[in-house]
């Protein structure tokens, strides 16, 4: 069976078998994206159900002019797949003449041939699992561990071929004390530590007798609140939905179209901006375009760009930047207060660690609703009193991150996703933690 | 092909407790068209199996594209020491789990036979739609597409088990969004997450009313950026079933799929505010609620003929008269629910979205049975409320109690009568006590055939198909609002 440090050979070989067929006038584009994945998925500190996946996806894209197509395949990674390559083109060579020309084509032609692929460092997942239950004997632990390699790659007709192969662990996880109160953690890397992951365990066990103290419910209304990293993600995080996106924006369905149109500003200390660099996600996109190293996006608290796919670069005459439009590697500058220094900045109001289950309300003002969870806490002269039962907020970002802001944190925080949906995530976040002067709890 | 797949996994099949192998194809394909430019078409074909194994105690799988005889041994190992490696630290004893080895054939609508896909006449039905969104200069943005669903699913057991399911799907959406002054207002054809999804053959491109639909949902679209916001205030709200759709699915199927009462998703999707201890007695809703799992409605979209861990499927009520019956739970919950004391019985809806994921309890077609009122007497009942249609927002707190949803299109209802376009129309409430909040509900006239492709969960996560049939219903005394001002 081919391992996976084989696949770049046999990706480039399928792409010279590609060029080989290709007809005259004709040209092609080919991405793949694979992964051996151990998922173990814990509950009550044991093992709830694990396996193996073991994928990989070509997308082969056949262009005559401005007439184009494309098909996602599976690949067993095996002797038939060359077959497999030939049978899809010669397929979408068939299906060309059924589309219209594509005014709004636009495909890298300048080379530029990337490698990044780093060794696995990591340990038998067997050993992994080991190591987790271990640590989380005698506690209600429950979670989900993702491991092994998961590759990315290019090739075109022009020659070009890019490569991105690492080996990493995400291990996604919280541990209950009763209901619904749970302290919530998550890790990830390229070397796995068992006693780092003990220590971890270990501190979230100590929090859960805060929980276990008597709850508190909140009456609606208006409190001061201090978001942390994880909890500011999920604030951050729904404006994935379009928010950045120049083809949403020209098009009126961005969540920050108050912004874009100078109708509304948030905090002149929030910065944001997309951080290829440093991020977990290739630096090459589907079109053969390598990504800027950073896009800013929001700076002095005004909209300072977006995220322009080819296809909106070409559609209105702008420059390429992204691939669908959506960060992959976000970032939010820190700000003054030290994190050490939270709760007693904080006073009185809610410790949020976490939010959950968020949507707009009304997306064209910004406004958000979602929930609390996790150990959220009251607080009290900068000391926590009691957990919360969950609380239901409803309240804008103008307001969050605009006129209620009072500070952000000095320190930010390395988030990286834990999602899988279809395959294992290559995005991530770094962020700060924020303290709101009034956050609106409805229900 | 498929011969030389199944001669591979008998061989390997008669060395542990159980062992099944679940293969899937999955061929689709997707035409769009937005602001009249055609879309990069794209086609897809999945094909891939996954390796399950019992032994010992544990439970292991591996998911493989590699068919080759080969490709499933290595599955086969690989499953067999994930079953090894869990058996010692499985939160259930897998010895005491008996699976069914079923034989049969279930081919849903239109299924079986060639597709009427003619690109360039279905392309320029979409230009067609697309063009008559044009309406005035404020409609800024618009899309039809038309996406279409091949599935075949062979599922092969280590004592003989052979059962072949096919089914096909048509997915017809449309939407336009009209922006004056400041303000974006978007208006769709059952949704803007592809709501009218269905199986079936290109009927339901009659049904979902794709033709004509373009002009009417832009003309919506500028009603919606010139009404006023939905008054707030406690009131009734009529719920069309593109709504419904959306409220049965995150507070009564979710809070009862039984694995989350269990708390295997705890760390993601939640918990549920129902325990084991309340099936049989709980008043879930109204005398008026009757919920039923229902794959035999072949045409909704998660209609088949048995789970994926070869459950036969049947109509099951879950919730009947307002009394809870039973929950969402396959063949392993109810053993894990069975072991720690609560004897539940369940439905067959243990699936996984493709071979890649492993199957977990996830509801399937779940509906609210019709009741005896017209959408007239539904209307004529109300003294003063809001007319909801169409879902664009959702937020559920992680025991699927606290919600808060938002639709599209709101219309007031004063006196019995239909009155005035209202936007930004949502409301909020807590599951435990809106359903017993139902006051009425509409006949099978005002019934309609919904449903999602994007339903999210599990650990790894994986996306589901999902089925929602209601009528319209009138809930009491229901937290609405509007947008901002």
């Amino acid at each position: 069976m081919m391992q996976h440090a084989d696949l770049r050979e046999h990706f480039h070989r399928l792409a010279d078998s590609v060029h080989a067929a290709l007809h005259a006038g004709e040209g092609f584009t080919l991405w793949l994206a694979a992964e051996t994945s151990d998922f173990v998925r814990f509950n009550h500190g044991k093992v709830r159900q694990a396996g193996q996946v073991r994928q990989c996806y070509i997308t082969l894209r056949l262009l005559r002019g401005q007439r184009h197509l494309s098909e996602t395949v599976s690949l067993g990674c095996g002797a038939d797949d060359a077959a497999t390559v030939l049978r899809t083109l010669a397929q979408l060579r068939t299906l060309l003449d059924d589309v219209a020309e594509d005014p709004h084509l636009l495909l890298a032609d300048a080379v530029h041939t990337t490698l990044h692929a780093a060794p696995s460092k990591l340990p038998d997942a067997g050993q992994m699992t080991a190591d987790i239950v271990d640590a989380a004997a005698g506690c209600d632990l429950v979670g989900i561990l993702a491991s092994g390699p998961v590759c990315h790659g290019f090739a075109n007709h022009h020659g070009q071929r890019n490569w991105h192969d690492t080996s990493s662990w995400n291990f996604d996880w919280s541990v209950y004390s009763h209901g619904d109160k749970a302290v919530k953690r998550g890790g990830a890397g390229f070397e796995w530590q068992p006693a780092s992951l003990a220590t971890a365990i270990a501190e979230a066990r100590s929090q859960l007798a805060l929980l276990g103290r008597p709850a508190r419910s909140l009456a609606p209304g208006g409190y001061r609140a201090y978001f942390t990293p994880a909890a500011l993600g999920e604030i951050v995080g729904m404006l994935n939905w379009g928010g950045f996106s120049e083809k949403q924006l020209r098009t009126k369905r961005s969540a920050l179209l108050r912004l874009a149109e100078g109708e509304a500003s948030l905090d002149a200390r929030i910065a944001l901006h997309e951080d290829t660099l440093h991020g977990l996600a290739p630096g090459f996109q589907p079109e053969g375009f390598i990504k800027p190293e950073r896009v800013d996006l929001i700076t002095d608290g005004r909209l300072s760009g977006s995220l322009i796919s080819p296809r909106t670069a070409k559609e209105y005459g702008l420059k390429a930047n992204s691939g669908s439009e959506a960060p992959e590697s976000l970032v939010m500058a820190g700000g003054e207060l030290p994190m050490a220094e939270a709760l007693s900045a904080l006073g009185t109001g809610l410790y949020v660690s976490n939010l959950w289950y968020l949507n707009y309300s009304d997306r064209a003002a910004a406004r958000m609703t979602g929930m609390t969870r996790f150990a959220c806490f009251w607080v009290e002269n900068g000391e926590i009193v009691a957990p919360l039962n969950v609380m239901r907020f409803d309240d804008s970002l103008y307001r969050m991150l605009g006129s209620e802001l009072e500070a952000l944190t000095r320190e930010t925080e390395f988030l990286a996703d834990a999602g899988s949906y279809g395959a294992r995530s290559s995005s991530s976040q770094r962020l700060p933690g924020a303290l709101l002067r009034d956050f609106r709890l409805v229900l | 092909m498929w011969k030389a797949i199944e001669q591979s996994f008998r061989g390997l099949a008669r060395q542990v407790d159980f062992c099944s192998l679940r293969l899937v194809e999955e061929r689709s394909e997707s035409l769009e068209v937005r602001l009249s430019v055609p879309q990069p078409l794209a086609r897809r074909l999945d094909r891939g199996a996954m390796v399950t194994v019992v032994h010992g105690g544990g439970y292991g799988y591996a998911a493989t594209a590699n068919l080759s005889e080969a490709g499933l041994r290595e599955a086969f190992d690989t499953a067999c020491r994930w079953a090894q490696i869990s058996a010692a630290r499985s939160v259930f004893d897998f010895r005491t789990l008996s699976l069914p080895h079923p034989t049969g054939r279930y081919l849903g609508p239109a299924a079986d036979g060639e597709a009427d896909w003619n690109r360039k006449a279905l392309y320029d039905l979409l230009m067609q739609e697309s063009e008559a969104c044009r309406i005035d200069e404020r409609i800024v943005d618009w899309g039809v597409s038309l996406g279409r669903l091949d599935i075949e699913q062979r599922y092969l057991t280590s004592e003989g088990g052979d059962v072949e399911q096919r089914f096909r799907a048509i997915i017809p959406s449309l939407s336009a969004t009209a922006f004056a002054d400041g303000d974006s207002q978007t208006r769709s054809l059952g949704g803007q997450y592809n709501g009218y999804c269905r199986q079936g053959g290109m009927e339901i491109l009659a049904q979902a009313g794709l033709a004509g639909a373009g002009r009417r949902v832009a003309d919506e679209a500028l009603q919606l950026l010139l009404a006023p916001n939905c008054p707030t205030g406690v009131m009734d709200a009529l719920l069309m079933p593109s709504q419904m759709m959306l409220q049965i699915h995150e507070s009564i199927g979710h809070p009862l799929e039984l694995d989350r009462i269990l708390g295997d998703e705890r760390n993601y999707a939640g918990t549920s505010f129902v325990t084991p201890d309340m099936f049989g007695h709980y008043q879930y809703g109204s005398s008026l609620l009757n919920v039923s799992y229902d794959p035999s409605r072949s045409n909704e979209f998660a209609a088949y003929g048995w789970d994926d861990d070869g459950a036969v499927a049947q109509k099951a009520y879950i919730i009947r008269n307002g009394i809870l019956e039973r929950p969402l739970g396959g063949s392993l919950s109810q053993a894990r629910a069975a072991e720690a004391g609560f004897a539940l019985a369940g439905v067959a809806n243990s699936r996984a979205c493709s071979w890649n994921r492993a199957p977990i309890d996830r509801m399937a077609n779940l509906n609210v049975e019709p009741g005896d009122q017209s959408l007239a007497q539904l209307i004529g009942g109300i003294e003063r409320g809001v007319l909801m249609d169409t879902n664009v927002s959702w937020s559920i707190d992680d025991s699927r109690n606290k919600f808060q949803f938002g639709c599209e299109w709101g219309q007031l209802i004063e006196n019995g009568e239909l009155k005035g376009v209202v936007k930004n129309p949502g409301y909020r409430g807590i599951s435990a006590t809106f359903w017993r909040s139902l006051k009425a509900v509409g006949d099978a006239g005002t019934d309609d055939v919904m449903g999602t492709p994007f339903c999210g969960k599990g650990e790894p996560n994986q996306v589901v198909r999902v089925g929602h049939a209601s009528p319209a219903c009138v809930f009491g005394n229901i937290e609405v609002f509007g947008g901002e001002a």
